[in-house]
């Protein structure tokens, strides 16, 4: 088969990427011609890969161009495999080495403060994105992506998920909205995902539909472990149906809102104070409490706006929201902060983990203050209050010190 | 060109003679002792000058026939107008019209602004520089164009070279942002103002010749006095020195770059956990991105403790300057100058001191302060596994920077060298530098993305941070780490010829820079 496909950017603004042009031909041989920023230190490394990918294919005769930026190889796999696969019908994967570092899963209530979005085919802003340690990273296939750039980025999205260290972040992948999306789910599932995106969500079917593929998909591959899902309410009708969606399947985890679109959808344009989406988030938080998963607010786009991020912040966890995407690193630890308890919870969480373990060890089922009985919900929660505030130093190790002298 | 070869002190490989001249090898520290006297210039007659003290020429090619400019002679400038200097490519445009030939280019520091040079260096103007080679001169200079061969210098021995007599200069010329006819001069007014002049001070004190050139001419006396005039032999007034938006930035920003913000924040944690602050101590930080933002978190711990430090040395911006009018600083000496904020302060803040290369970084003086300070901020293109910190040329071999302060802060008490683990797949920590600038014995703490590792000589520093909780590794472990991110980069492949040697603070050579192979 012959032909000629290009994939990856290119451009002054563009580094650790690569754009390759692709022309399989007749005859010839194999032609490379390498234009790389690294080309001293890693020219010889790069020809070499190249030519590994082309022999995996069996091409035997083509023109290959790279124009590289400092690519690591993962990304130059990637790229040349969509321009391969783009020009020759084959399922064969060129996958790079799954890191072992990466093969964990997640529990479903994990912390989701934040969720870190990176644009899904932009290598150079996911290399060290998980050492700002936020509680997710999504590499984004949707609304990050241009139409014509879809197809090239699950490639990379796939080689991502594998090669990438994701330093204990769970692994997330916003697919593109159901129906469109489940053609994503054959490049993500496969690779240790620990949560999908699912956007646009209006309708419990869409959920429906996404399971079967899913159940179907992991018995092909043989996957264990949970793959949790998040909605993502982005529509009017998303928001009436929000309760439905949320309690549609034991997988959702969590229900995020995103408010860019849904302000369009009302033909209205967001604002700092929020009111125009004060019922939607309302009805996200409630729908989501009610099925008993983790509501998750709207990111906050002013990136250099931190002290507006604190406050938005503030307001979130005050509506009752648990996490909030992040569209730039500096905005985890703010986000962090602002979602941590305050206070007066902690001095709550301390009194109700005192009482819980006060019942252990005296062999009681049931925790009581004073005269009112304690839930095992709500010692969890305490007992997580105590954690973040451990985690973050508001507290002592030794907090529980106040409580033995007392007695 | 056959130059005979040695190896110094730190294994390196370096020529015995370069543009004619015998060289010493890097011996270890305090092991040179040259002996006899600092150099002289020529001892001069106030009567020869005139008494009303106006020694203004009608312009410059004037003075440079006054000062005798022929072939084959030193030629220095100062590179307080950093990338906004006018002064220093005039100079040689003029000698290129007179057909001057064979020069030595003498700068404290080159920029961008300087590839002008590149056409003097064609047409046998310059015969070589010494001094820091920037950019493309850089470029050039490692492609083998130059004649002669390239001499680095540190700030401190620079003027090292100049008091050793070991680069005579025959004719300075001096920008000044303010002057009078006498030849008083300072960077703090005018329309291309920068602050200091201590760059200049050197060569007004030693060469043969001087000439100040400004756009500011002042009634006597120009006051502060940078630059005495008693030392200047002629007065140029011209209508612009510089372009003020490349001198100092209007604005300077820190680094919004969240991986330069991780090392930043962690550098100054490891500060902090290390017990290198505390009250009244001192520090440098750059003007560089990640150095300016380390700045900010060392200003926010000593708010939080309550504390001040008493001295720091700039590279002086609008945030050392808040620092110093917060209270959290109390005495900023200033080699450098780099925004208006700082500017300003100098002016009018007795605090903020400008001081020369003279007093912070000369080695062959009676002590010099860099070796009192407690903790310094420096940047890196490399480092190795043994520690040793390259400057100048990247890992493709091209020499891209200067030395500037860098050899001489590492006299300080804690050298800390914040750097990215690679850099667009380039591995910052090699084997061995490209080029050994700094020896590791004095390169205490690298602090990456990923990890801090702490040179092994430095126990008590391993010690404190022990059990700080921050991601402490040995250097080998982050190297492995940057290599199975990367890939094991290959070396570079490099000519046998010498095409810039580096000094070290002594005057001896502590490396030499190979041509780059040309496809």
């Amino acid at each position: 088969m012959t032909g000629k496909a290009t994939a990856g950017n290119t451009g002054s603004s563009v580094r650790s990427d690569c754009f390759v042009s692709l022309e399989i031909t007749k005859t010839g041989g194999i032609e490379i011609n390498l234009d790389s920023k690294v080309e001293v230190l890693y020219g010889e490394n790069i020809r070499q890969e190249c030519r590994k990918v082309l022999d995996f294919y069996d091409i035997k005769h083509c023109l290959l161009e790279v124009i590289d930026t400092g690519a690591l190889n993962f990304v130059l796999q990637a790229r040349l495999e969509a321009a391969i696969r783009a020009i020759i019908t084959t399922d064969k994967e060129y996958l790079p080495e799954m890191l072992a570092q990466n093969l964990y899963s997640t529990e479903k209530d994990r912390y989701r403060r934040s969720r870190l979005y990176l644009p899904g085919n932009t290598p150079k802003l996911a290399i060290n994105a998980g050492l700002h340690q936020p509680d997710g990273i999504i590499l984004d296939l949707e609304d990050s992506v241009a139409p014509a750039k879809k197809y090239e980025t699950r490639f990379l999205v796939r080689n991502t998920l594998r090669a990438l260290d994701f330093y204990g972040a769970e692994r997330m992948v916003r697919i593109n909205q159901i129906p469109k999306g489940l053609e994503d789910l054959e490049f993500v599932l496969p690779h240790n995902v620990n949560l999908l995106l699912i956007p646009k969500c209006e309708d419990p079917e869409q959920i429906e539909v996404l399971e079967e593929v899913i159940g179907e998909m992991k018995h092909k591959y043989h996957i264990e472990h949970p793959i949790w899902l998040m909605p993502i309410i982005e529509s009017a009708l998303g928001v009436i149906k929000a309760y439905e969606i949320a309690s549609s399947s034991p997988y959702i985890v969590g229900m995020a809102i995103g408010l860019e679109d849904y302000t369009a959808d009302l033909g209205t344009q967001r604002t700092l104070a929020g009111n125009e989406t004060f019922f939607a988030r309302c009805q996200v938080v409630n729908a989501a409490r009610a099925a008993g998963i983790q509501p998750i607010d709207s990111v906050f786009s002013d990136v250099s706006d931190m002290e507006g991020l604190a406050a938005n912040v503030q307001n979130s966890k005050q509506l009752g929201f648990d996490g909030m995407g992040c569209i730039h690193p500096r905005q985890i630890p703010v986000i962090h902060e602002n979602y941590a308890p305050d206070v007066s919870e902690i001095e709550k969480a301390k009194k109700i983990v005192n009482a819980f373990i006060i019942a252990e060890e005296q062999g009681l089922g049931v925790v009581a203050l004073g005269s009112k009985m304690i839930d095992p919900p709500v010692v969890k929660r305490a007992q997580r209050t105590i954690d973040i505030a451990l985690k973050l130093k508001k507290i002592d190790a030794n907090w529980r010190d106040e409580f033995l002298k007392e007695d | 060109m056959a130059a005979e070869l040695v190896k110094n002190f730190v294994g390196r490989t370096v020529p015995a003679e370069v543009n004619g001249k015998k060289q010493v090898p890097y011996l270890g520290n305090g092991k040179y002792r040259p002996e006899g006297h600092r150099y002289g210039p020529p001892l001069v007659c106030a009567e020869d000058y005139p008494a009303d003290g106006n020694k203004v020429v009608p312009n410059l090619k004037e003075a440079l026939q006054a000062a005798g400019l022929k072939d084959g002679m030193v030629i220095s400038t100062h590179h307080h107008l950093r990338n906004g200097d006018l002064v220093a490519n005039e100079v040689f445009k003029i000698a290129s019209e007179m057909k001057i030939k064979d020069l030595v280019w003498f700068p404290s520091a080159s920029f961008p602004c300087h590839a002008e040079i590149i056409k003097y260096l064609d047409d046998g103007t310059i015969h070589h520089i010494e001094g820091s080679m920037n950019g493309p001169l850089g470029k050039y200079c490692s492609m083998g164009k130059m004649r002669g061969t390239a001499i680095l210098r540190s700030h401190g021995g620079r003027y090292q070279a100049v008091e050793d007599g070991e680069v005579i200069i025959d004719i300075a010329v001096l920008a000044a942002p303010e002057a009078d006819a006498f030849g008083n001069a300072n960077g703090l007014h005018g329309p291309s103002a920068c602050g200091g002049l201590g760059f200049g001070l050197a060569d007004s004190q030693y060469a043969h010749k001087s000439i100040i050139v400004t756009d500011n001419l002042v009634p006597f006396p120009c006051i502060p006095m940078q630059l005495h005039g008693n030392y200047i032999d002629y007065v140029v007034v011209v209508d612009k020195i510089g372009i003020p938006e490349m001198i100092v930035s209007g604005t300077t920003q820190i680094t919004k770059s969240p991986d330069r913000l991780l090392i930043a924040e962690l550098t100054a944690k490891f500060i902090e956990a290390a017990g290198l602050i505390y009250d009244e101590f001192s520090f440098q930080a750059g003007a560089g991105g990640t150095s300016l933002s380390i700045g900010i978190y060392i200003h926010e711990i000593l708010k939080r403790k309550g504390w001040r430090a008493r001295w720091s040395i700039g590279g002086t911006t609008k945030y050392s300057t808040q620092m110093l009018e917060e209270g959290q600083l109390e005495y900023m000496l200033d080699g450098q100058t780099f925004d208006h904020n700082a500017v300003e302060s100098m002016d009018k803040n007795d605090n903020h001191y400008a001081i020369s290369v003279f007093h912070t970084y000369d080695y062959h003086s009676k002590g010099f302060y860099l070796s009192m300070m407690d903790v310094v901020v420096l940047g890196a293109t490399e480092v190795d596994v043994n520690f040793n910190g390259n400057v100048i040329t990247h890992s493709d071999g091209l020499l891209l920077h200067g030395i500037g302060g860098w050899q001489n802060c590492l006299f300080a008490k804690c050298t800390i060298l914040p750097i990215p683990l690679f850099r667009n797949r380039m591995p910052v920590i090699l084997d061995q530098v490209t080029t050994l600038v700094g020896p590791g014995s004095m390169v205490d703490v690298i602090v990456t993305e990923r990890g801090i590792a702490i040179n092994p000589l430095r126990k008590d520093l391993i010690d404190k941070t022990r059990h700080s909780g921050l991601p402490i590794k040995t250097i080998e472990q982050l190297k492995a780490e940057a290599e199975a991110i990367c890939g094991k980069p290959a070396k570079p492949e490099l000519e046998d010829d010498i095409v810039a040697i580096i000094k070290w603070v002594d005057g001896t050579v502590i490396d030499s820079v190979r041509k780059v192979k040309t496809k």
